[in-house]
């Protein structure tokens, strides 16, 4: 039935960040390489130049650069005792489409996790005593290190061209910069984005309160920079048309503006585009993957076979895969075994949106980029004391406004009617002099036993394979950590002066039609133990030695930042020990 | 396989309509490079209407008028095209819900879980606008919605709103809903799709539409933006017209 195409040394799973990097640094170690995207090749020029893609309704609203639910989406329930049901247009989050993935239309926040997040559960464990976290709480130690991970973040740093100040410089503290952040060995590779006046005053009041502020780093550059593989990217406009919507300046960080051109060079690597990966191939044994067989858009079904495996579709993409193609042990929730589709998380945000007198401040709302901002992080992870509030985990906060987008950002104070003539005069009113930035409390998501990925028994995608299901809630511990923090983000904006503050906490049951984040994390996680993870430290599979599966799907619970700078390092690190040990000796780099 | 030809046949149809490419091909070698965008937008000129009835029309034009009512500075929802806007989006992809995953079975599941009908927005407005019409003839001497003053229409649309009116064939609330989203989005999106007429809904709150570049005002902390909106398709002091 499929046709059998020529052999090839790697085969690749999606081209967005995490397949480009790694095409790029197994190409570059002479390997031949092909990688298969299910969506269409897409660049500035010819899909999101700067004469249209200002178009909120067609990118913002309508959704022009995703994954169409029709091609496949997810089933939906909070509660193992319900009935999962699709999400026939998508909410809560954001499944990219296409070449560069969700490169191409993030806000490029690119962080750093904390150093203790990477030994969760050690760390915790240690300062709090075990019986402080929650029973159904399933974090664990991520089996690498912050140390390890350094180098990885630097060089994903530098093929970004990231704009911000250093905190910590090999241990020195550096004022203006993150104090909490783990030790970087060089600065940025370019000088913070310029800050617009809200988010100015929003650092002015936070150093006021006593507290550390800092600019976010910011894929969207500063300056003009030219990155070591020889591309370059031109400074940030600030034009307000970066999250959901490519960037017609090459000014923002993607796989399309730091990686495609260089990689495309290289005679020894292609792209198929507009074909789906169904399965991953195994041989008898169980142990070997033998390729993959992928359909394209004309129907025609062909199998692609390859000595080395690697999966780097979307988080809950990789986990459908690896449980269609039936690797590693699906987790059962109910005995508390299996590894595939376990510690699932998310994020769990909140908003303060603030009226400010209009006769006063004029903030220009439209002026920003997806990174932009001045943000604390004295409440993230286990930088405070959690042992008086009772709960573990936090995120950054900061007025990180990436918008005055008319749609979908005009505010009006509670009690002003949804339409009519006193709605239009509030939207008149306070357009200019009101604040909403959007992700303002950015906050981890921990693991918990009864929140996973499985297959659907009833829903289908267009070739008749099981959706993936997820069964996710909000549990008490993420709950009351989001109203410590957003009432610590409200004094701030009470500080900058607004005359009136609406908190909007993150409260359960968690709502699959209200946009978060698209920080999916978790489903086939990294770890020590094969028991419980079912990836080793270098994000090879357990079971199947010649396959490696990249992204924030490999994330043992999600920390309180965007995870794009942390899963390109695990991708960098990952290509390293393919380079450096497994192409010495193909096998199981862990015994475990 | 009759089942998957149909799939894969749908899966194109959108490809056709969205993407830059619609067909599956092999890159190797260099950037793929074609000059010109490959989906350039449409843009939506007033004329005929393309999926209301004249009827629907008269009525829906009643309605974006007390959703966004004229003032003495801004136009309201009718001048600004508001009605205009919703008709092409209808008659287009959001009308027949295309790209959504519209397949069984359907289940009305918790709030959470999102929209589970199978009624998509153009049969939504159809059935919403009939029974708007038959509502108000029944219990306002006759007269169809347009056909009452400014008063008893907001009167009518708060009755929708708060769920006291309901309709026979559809859920008027629902309905309602489906109007506080479409109308604003008819008011502020770029008037390439048919509304904000002359960007008044932009000019009304300062917004300066596709300038795209603003390193010139960055630092300008509290200061008005000094320069007036831009559309996709330019400002018509910008462009003389043809005829």
């Amino acid at each position: 039935m499929a046709r059998k195409l020529p052999a090839k040394d790697v085969v690749i799973i999606g081209l967005g960040w995490t397949g480009s990097i790694l095409a790029h640094e197994l190409a570059d170690a002479g390997l031949d390489v092909v990688a298969i995207e299910r969506g269409p090749w897409r660049n500035t020029a010819t899909d999101y130049p700067p004469g249209y893609v200002a178009d909120e309704l067609r990118y913002r609203i309508r959704h022009e650069l995703f994954l169409r639910p029709e091609q496949t989406t997810f089933t939906f329930r909070n509660k193992m005792n319900q009935t999962a049901l699709p999400i026939r247009s998508w909410g809560a989050f954001m499944p990219p489409n296409g070449v560069g993935g969700g490169g191409v239309h993030w806000n490029a926040e690119t962080w750093r996790f904390l150093p203790s997040d990477f030994v969760l559960r050690t760390h915790l464990t240690q300062r709090y005593g075990a019986g402080f976290l929650p029973q159904d709480m399933t974090i664990q130690d991520w089996g690498v290190t912050y140390d390890e991970l350094e180098p990885h973040y630097d060089r994903f740093e530098y093929l970004c061209g990231t704009s911000g100040q250093a905190g910590n410089l090999k241990g020195q503290i550096i004022d203006g910069g993150n104090p909490f952040e783990g030790p970087r060995s060089r600065p940025y590779p370019t000088p913070p984005q310029d800050q617009p006046f809200s988010h100015t005053l929003f650092g002015k009041a936070a150093r006021e309160l006593g507290y550390k502020p800092f600019p976010q780093p910011s894929g969207n550059l500063s300056r003009a920079y030219q990155n070591p593989l020889g591309v370059r990217l031109g400074p940030c406009t600030y034009c307000g048309f970066c999250e959901w919507f490519g960037c017609g300046n090459y000014s923002k960080a993607s796989p399309q503006t730091t990686i495609l051109p260089a990689l495309l060079r290289k005679p020894n690597f292609s792209a198929r585009d507009n074909s789906e990966v169904k399965t991953i191939n195994v041989d008898g044994s169980g142990k070997r993957a033998t390729g993959v067989t992928f359909v394209d858009t004309d129907g025609n079904e062909w199998e692609q076979p390859a000595d080395l495996v690697i999966l780097s579709a979307f988080t809950i993409f990789n986990v459908q895969l690896l449980l269609l193609s039936k690797i590693g042990k699906p987790y059962d929730p109910v005995s508390n075994t299996g590894v595939v589709g376990r510690n699932f998380t998310h994020q769990t945000i909140s908003d303060v949106t603030s009226f400010f007198d209009p006769a006063k401040f004029i903030f220009n709302p439209f002026i920003a980029s997806g990174a932009i901002g001045m943000c604390i992080d004295e409440f993230n992870g286990d930088n405070f004391d959690h042992g008086p509030h009772g709960f573990v985990g936090g995120g950054y906060m900061g007025q990180v406004q990436t918008n005055g987008r008319p749609i979908e950002t005009a505010p009006v104070p509670p009690g002003t009617p949804r339409w009519g003539a006193q709605w239009k005069k509030a939207v008149k009113e306070n357009y200019q002099s009101a604040l909403k930035p959007g992700t303002g409390v950015h906050g981890s998501m921990y693991s918990y036993r009864d929140v996973y990925i499985d297959l659907d028994p009833t829903y289908k995608d267009r070739f008749g394979r099981p959706l993936a299901r997820i069964t996710m809630d909000f549990h008490d511990n993420e709950i009351k950590q989001n109203a410590f923090l957003t009432d610590k983000f409200a004094e701030i904006f009470k500080a900058m002066g607004a005359k009136q503050i609406v908190k909007e906490y993150r409260k359960a049951p968690y709502d699959v039609t209200k946009y978060q984040t698209t920080h999916l994390c978790g489903g086939a996680i990294m770890g020590t133990d094969p028991g419980t993870s079912a990836l080793n430290r270098y994000l090879q599979n357990w079971d199947v030695p010649n396959l490696f599966v990249m992204g924030a799907s490999a994330f043992p619970q999600n920390a309180g930042y965007n995870p794009t700078g942390t899963v390109a390092a695990l991708a960098f690190w990952a290509a390293d020990a393919i380079r450096t040990k497994y192409l010495k000796n193909p096998g199981q780099l862990i015994n475990a | 396989m009759i089942h998957r030809r149909k799939f894969l046949l749908s899966a194109t149809l959108w490809f056709v309509g969205t993407s830059s490419l619609t067909h599956a091909s092999v890159i190797n070698g260099h950037m793929p490079w074609s000059p010109f965008p490959m989906s350039p937008p449409e843009f939506e000129r007033p004329g005929p209407w393309q999926f209301f009835t004249v009827d629907e029309a008269v009525a829906i034009q009643a309605i974006v008028d007390r959703i966004i009512p004229p003032d003495p500075e801004t136009p309201g929802g009718k001048e600004a095209g508001c009605a205009v806007f919703i008709d092409r989006q209808l008659k287009g992809p959001y009308g027949s819900g295309a790209g959504l995953y519209n397949l069984g079975p359907f289940i009305k599941g918790t709030k959470q879980q999102g929209p589970q009908s199978p009624l998509m927005p153009a049969e939504l407005y159809r059935k919403g606008l009939a029974g708007l019409d038959k509502y108000c003839k029944a219990n306002l001497g006759g007269k169809t919605f347009a056909e009452l003053s400014s008063d008893q229409q907001d009167d009518v649309l708060k009755k929708v709103e708060s769920g006291q009116a309901k309709f026979e064939e559809v859920d008027a609330q629902g309905f309602f809903d489906a109007l506080l989203k479409d109308v604003p989005e008819g008011f502020f999106s770029d008037p390439i799709h048919g509304g904000n007429r002359n960007m008044v809904g932009w000019s009304m709150i300062g917004f300066p539409g596709i300038r795209y570049d603003y390193r010139d005002w960055v630092h300008r902390h509290n200061e008005r933006y000094p320069h007036p909106p831009v559309s996709i398709a330019g400002r018509a002091d910008w462009t003389p017209h043809k005829s």
